[in-house]
């Protein structure tokens, strides 16, 4: 592999920002903080960005500016700043989370557990006070990856698929979390249930997460888990200090 | 108030426009129309801008409208009648109140559209009237839903006709290559390029799986494929190394790797291809691609001037009253 980061074309209207050829969180806040950069820059002739796990995706007018210009922008904007490596700490969102625990709320919070080598009770525990990041928004609109948890949590996908998690579910695998925003087969092991609306066309913000956000899922009861049925946002709260 | 009843809706069937551009970092790709120059040429048709939205369907439908509207034909040549009278695809036509419109699919191409003089005043959601199945945006079209209609400003336009250039019979499909095609092994990236493809009953809005003889295009290392940003046309190989074309409505992120991409002027080859259609690939440069380019407007204005009123014979005019004989010299492309 080239060396990283590198620009690449994708497709006939845009061109890849690689910062990593495998996922790594110094090279997705890179990714995170370049996407912003670039989106403050407007640069001539780009039309959008987005951010996969480790790379930036720009897609630009092919009429309003060159290929070679828009490079040439990009390059430089690279070279303005070293990406892997901030000067001060980002100041990202935090939203807390209410979730329910195990149960049926979260089926395979035993087995993920167990391949954790851990307690159900230390798993809870450690799954709930690691503070994760939305490393990308893909899959579903609004939908999520977050990362990392503690390297323990490395474990691997089911061999065989859940026919259906219901939406709002948390589920585990490689260090990883999704929350699924709607009812989905999955092949990662679900550990608890959220009601947080992850994309509501009708609401002002239609999505409620933006890559770099970071998330706790605090453990709630049943019962305070039943009251959250009420409120639009799930219990889900917004706190603007990182 | 001018509104369409729709009567009967076969599966599938759904409004598009040009779809909703600028959500992607949040997951949601921009949807909309599979084949986006069917739905250009009804604008260019109607005298309608990009803007405008059509009844996408691949499976036919029956209509009729409260108030008399153009009607406009394109994509996918469907059998058509209005009141159980034959009349062209391609084309305009008047719908008068009571008439019933049906169309059903006649074997060739995928996607019909259908669109009216009077654009469809439904509210937008993200700024397009566009359903996104895959995002659970909108749904599909169904027997007692009433659609409301603007008014037809221009009713008296003389009927136009279209002969845009075959896109419904597959044939060779230009791509260029992309950031993850350096998987690929010379001689699988070859055999690639060499191999007849048929387009799979496997296809939809999302994407289409196609079908081959021969041994499967595996990628080197393709587990180690970090997941991607992942854009309409990409040409992505499943953990079996089969071809699945990602279209309008696919995710946007992805962890199988890309052999590279259809450029967008070709993607209506693949959404039209129907099941059984061959389809292969010609790679090209990114200056080759760039050369056959042309922005949507553009297209829309091209398209505007190929319209040609429609020459019939009277005494095939039933309604030949209807029609402005004297003053109706407009061709649609003005400006």
């Amino acid at each position: 592999m080239s060396k990283m980061p590198d620009i690449a074309p994708l497709g006939t209207e845009g061109y890849l920002v690689r910062f990593a050829d495998k996922l790594d969180d110094a090279a997705n806040r890179g990714v995170i903080s370049f996407a912003a950069a670039l989106e403050a820059a407007d640069l001539p002739g780009v039309r959008e960005v987005t951010t996969a796990l480790a790379s930036v995706f720009v897609r630009f007018d092919v009429e309003a500016v060159s290929r070679a210009g828009l490079v040439a922008a990009l390059g430089e904007l690279l070279d303005s700043r070293d990406w892997l490596h901030p000067a001060e700490a980002e100041r990202p969102r935090l939203w807390r989370v209410p979730t329910l625990y195990g149960g049926a709320a979260g089926p395979q919070l035993k087995e993920a557990a167990d391949l954790a080598g851990v307690s159900e009770e230390v798993a809870v525990r450690e799954l709930s006070q690691t503070r994760v990041r939305v490393l990308a928004l893909g899959f579903a609109p609004g939908q999520p990856y977050l990362g990392m948890l503690p390297a323990h949590w490395d474990i691997g996908r089911l061999t065989g698929l859940t026919p259906q998690v219901p939406a709002g579910a948390l589920v585990v695998a490689v260090r990883q979390f999704v929350l699924f925003a709607n009812p989905s087969p999955t092949g990662w092991r679900q550990v608890g249930l959220t009601k947080i609306p992850l994309f509501n066309v009708n609401a002002a913000e239609p999505f409620a997460l933006q890559a770099g956000d970071e998330l706790l899922f605090d453990p709630v009861s049943e019962n305070d888990f039943a009251l959250l049925e009420t409120d639009n946002m799930g219990g889900a709260k917004l706190e603007e200090a990182g | 108030m001018a509104h369409l009843s729709i009567l009967q809706a076969g599966p599938n069937t759904t409004l598009q426009d040009l779809g909703r551009a600028g959500f992607l970092k949040y997951g949601l790709s921009r949807g909309g129309a599979m084949d986006r120059l069917s739905l250009l040429e009804a604008a260019a048709l109607l005298g309608a801008g990009l803007d405008m939205a059509a009844i996408e369907t691949p499976t036919g439908l029956r209509a009729s409208v409260g108030v008399a509207q153009r009607v406009a034909l394109t994509g996918a040549p469907m059998r058509a009648e209005i009141d159980g009278r034959a009349i062209g695809w391609n084309a305009t036509h008047l719908l008068m109140p009571g008439e019933v419109l049906t169309v059903r699919p006649s074997g060739q191409g995928v996607y019909g559209y259908i669109a009216f003089g009077g654009g469809f005043d439904v509210p937008r959601q993200m700024g397009s009237v566009a359903a996104h199945l895959g995002a659970r945006l909108g749904r599909a079209l169904e027997a007692g839903d009433v659609l409301d209609l603007g008014e037809d400003r221009d009713l008296a336009a003389p009927p136009l006709v279209l002969r845009p250039e075959s896109r419904f019979s597959g044939g060779a499909v230009r791509m260029v290559t992309g950031p993850q095609t350096g998987h690929y092994s010379a001689e699988t990236f070859a055999r690639f390029t060499e191999t007849r493809f048929a387009k799979s009953g496997q296809a939809n809005r999302q994407a289409a799986l196609l079908e081959y003889a021969g041994e499967s295009f595996d990628a080197q290392n393709a587990l180690g494929v970090v997941s991607d940003v992942i854009v309409p046309g990409d040409i992505q190989m499943s953990g079996a190394g089969e071809p699945y074309v990602l279209m309008a409505e696919c995710q946007t992120i992805g962890g199988y790797p890309r052999i590279g991409a259809i450029i967008p002027q070709d993607l209506p080859i693949v959404a039209q291809a129907s099941q059984g259609t061959e389809l292969w690939f010609q790679v090209i440069s990114l200056d080759e691609a760039d050369a056959v380019h042309l922005p949507q407007r553009a297209i829309l204005r091209k398209t505007r001037d190929i319209c040609e009123p429609m020459v019939r014979s009277p005494h095939d005019i039933a309604n030949l009253l209807s029609y402005q004989l004297i003053s109706g010299a407009v061709t649609g492309d003005e400006e």
